[in-house]
């Protein structure tokens, strides 16, 4: 008896990770997803020990190093108040790893419920919610998030907020579609048969079939939040000098580019690297976890 | 086809309603009074109160959003608090330059994305597939604005080809113009370029599946006439509805290519009004180009009757 028991409960389980298992086995098969993620870990290595990498001062000035290429001692070279460029650079990925997870949190803590809302509720409230979504989306991603930056004053936080406010509108989108595609489903109309509050169906039935999807946008829109901050810094409304940021870096090589052109290259290079890498797991991630491709 | 098209107008309008009031509520966000803001430094109490008044800031918000939208109606944006020109006429002094950008570059995408996808969806698999493949991660992974400063390295500052800004009117000096516009079009187009290659990828993959597609085969029609006049028409269909979304980013990006290439248009406009503090021209900005975006859409669909007589019945 004793020797059955654990089987009979075991197989369920096994069966209830079978998904995420399957499409971590997919995600393995593809060389360029498997890059994406290694690059993406290599620079959350880089923002977490940055002291550790590049033990230079990112913001100590040295007017004897103006504008030196890159040598043994400054790798990067020096910008034009004599800085580190490779020291900025590795502080740099902060803000923008920074930015680029804080935007999309809070596209997701605010476009899923009220994502959900809108396809489990339906009626007015549906209604309601697609056409201020509709307005939102009415306005170009990045004008939006200018005009924002804009009214609540340049700084790292309101280019994040920013962000992630003129990012949440795909995600209500999103949201609401896979609901109205699943709450039609048996096992929904199973749930609600026992019982269940619809909170509690909202939360423990529906949200967790709609999670795939929205990890594949979330990464995505990962990618898409890396190069908005760097948008906003270049002109100004993000990260705040002296506090390193690739975007304010390239605005100030710009400037330089005649002379001193190793300023513009790196911060550059960082910026394509990170957002490539979020693309590659976005796109990986994406055949893998859709049913569809299978 | 004429029902269709009136209800999406009609649906244009509630939308156009809420960004306004979207636009207008941003005003909400400034922190602490906007009058004081205005008023500069010095906030001298005799301009706080006559922008007070001017603004209507001592009214309810809703009879402000009135005022507001009512002028906005016949055309009274406000006024710019740095120049006190109109801010109706400095959008469209800067709207004629901008739209050159953007036509340039949407005409460079079209040329580099389709063939492309085309291309690729022909020779699944292959090197040129794979080549269209990279092209696109890389046009989607590339900040315009750095693009823009390592072109302005290597045809500016290495070869001396062309000028790294200064900006002349087609009107005057068309061959100055293009010569000026080339890179940062290009800069622009490269990452829609990208877009569109994969959209039109997918769509000719799927097209060229099709039973239609193998019975113009089986007749022996030659390849050429098979993918560009059997299939290609009908992926012409999803192309345009998925690049139309790519047209805010056109206007998105403009802002930060003319920022690049110092060209005097609309991204120019909204982020020297950012620096200035002047709200009203950045409000009226972003409504032009919601409202911009949004006829562009509305235009993107009646193109789709244009290429699918299936739906003009």
């Amino acid at each position: 008896m004793a020797a059955v028991l654990p089987s009979v409960v075991v197989t369920p389980l096994a069966s209830e990770a079978g998904p995420w298992k399957r499409a971590w086995r997919r995600l393995k098969r593809r060389r360029g997803a498997l890059i994406g993620l290694a690059v993406v870990l290599m620079f959350v290595a880089l923002a977490l020990f940055a002291p550790w990498f590049a033990p230079q001062d990112p913001i100590a000035t040295s007017w004897g190093a103006i504008r030196k290429a890159p040598s043994v001692e400054h790798w990067f070279g020096t910008d034009e108040i004599g800085r580190d460029v490779f020291a900025r650079v590795v502080w740099g990925t902060r803000a923008s790893l920074l930015a680029g997870v804080v935007s999309v949190s809070i596209s997701l803590l605010l476009g899923v419920p009220i994502g959900l809302a809108a396809g489990f509720l339906g009626g007015w409230v549906d209604s309601v919610i697609s056409r201020v979504t509709d307005a939102f989306l009415a306005c170009p991603f990045l004008i939006l998030a200018i005009a924002l930056a804009a009214f609540l004053g340049p700084s790292l936080t309101n280019a994040m907020i920013a962000i992630g406010v003129s990012a949440t509108p795909i995600f209500v989108r999103l949201t609401r579609a896979q609901v109205l595609n699943i709450k039609v489903e048996d096992y929904i109309e199973a749930a609600r048969a026992v019982g269940n509050p619809p909170w509690r169906i909202a939360l423990r039935h529906v949200l967790p079939n709609v999670a795939a999807p929205l990890i594949v946008q979330a990464t995505l829109a990962i990618a898409a939040a890396v190069i908005a901050e760097a948008s906003l810094s270049f002109l100004g409304l993000g990260q705040q000098p002296p506090a390193p940021s690739w975007g304010s870096m390239l605005n100030t090589a710009k400037n330089f580019i005649d002379n001193a052109p190793w300023m513009a290259i790196w911060p550059g290079l960082a910026i394509f690297l990170l957002v490539l890498s979020f693309n590659l797991l976005g796109d990986g991630l994406r055949d893998a976890l859709d049913p569809r491709q299978r | 086809m004429f029902e269709y098209l009136v209800k999406r107008i009609a649906t244009l309008a509630p939308t156009l309603l809420l960004v306004s009031m979207l636009i207008f509520g941003l005003q909400q966000l400034l922190p602490g009074d906007p009058a004081k803001i205005l008023a500069g430094e010095e906030q001298d109490p005799t301009v706080v109160a006559y922008l007070r008044t001017k603004l209507h800031l001592d009214e309810p918000l809703p009879l402000r959003y009135a005022y507001w939208a009512g002028g906005v109606l016949r055309g009274d944006f406000g006024e710019s608090i740095r120049n006190q020109q109109p801010v109706l006429d400095l959008i469209l002094q800067k709207l004629p330059v901008t739209l050159e950008l953007a036509l340039l570059a949407f005409a460079i995408a079209l040329v580099i994305g389709i063939p492309a996808g085309i291309v690729s969806a022909i020779g699944r698999g292959s090197a040129w597939d794979y080549a269209a493949n990279v092209f696109a991660l890389w046009g989607l992974s590339t900040p315009n604005f750095w693009l823009g400063i390592l072109m302005i390295l290597l045809f500016s500052v290495q070869l001396g080809w062309l000028p790294a800004s200064g900006y002349v009117s087609p009107f005057e000096d068309l061959r100055a113009n293009l010569a000026a516009m080339i890179m940062p079009a290009f800069v622009l187009g490269n990452a829609i370029a990208a877009v569109l290659m994969r959209h039109t990828r997918s769509a000719m993959l799927q097209v060229l599946s099709s039973d239609y597609v193998r019975t113009a085969r089986a007749k022996g029609l030659n390849e050429r006439t098979v993918v560009l006049k059997h299939a290609l028409r009908n992926a012409l269909t999803p192309i345009i509805t998925l690049g139309a979304l790519e047209l805010g980013t056109l206007l998105s990006g403009a802002v930060l290519t003319e920022q690049v290439f110092t060209i005097p248009g609309f991204g120019k406009l909204i982020v020297d009004a950012v620096f200035n503090r002047d709200y009203a021209v950045v409000q009226g900005v972003v409504l032009v180009t919601a409202s911009a975006y949004m006829l562009l859409n509305l235009l993107a669909d009646l193109a789709q009757f244009a290429v699918n007589p299936r739906l003009r019945r």
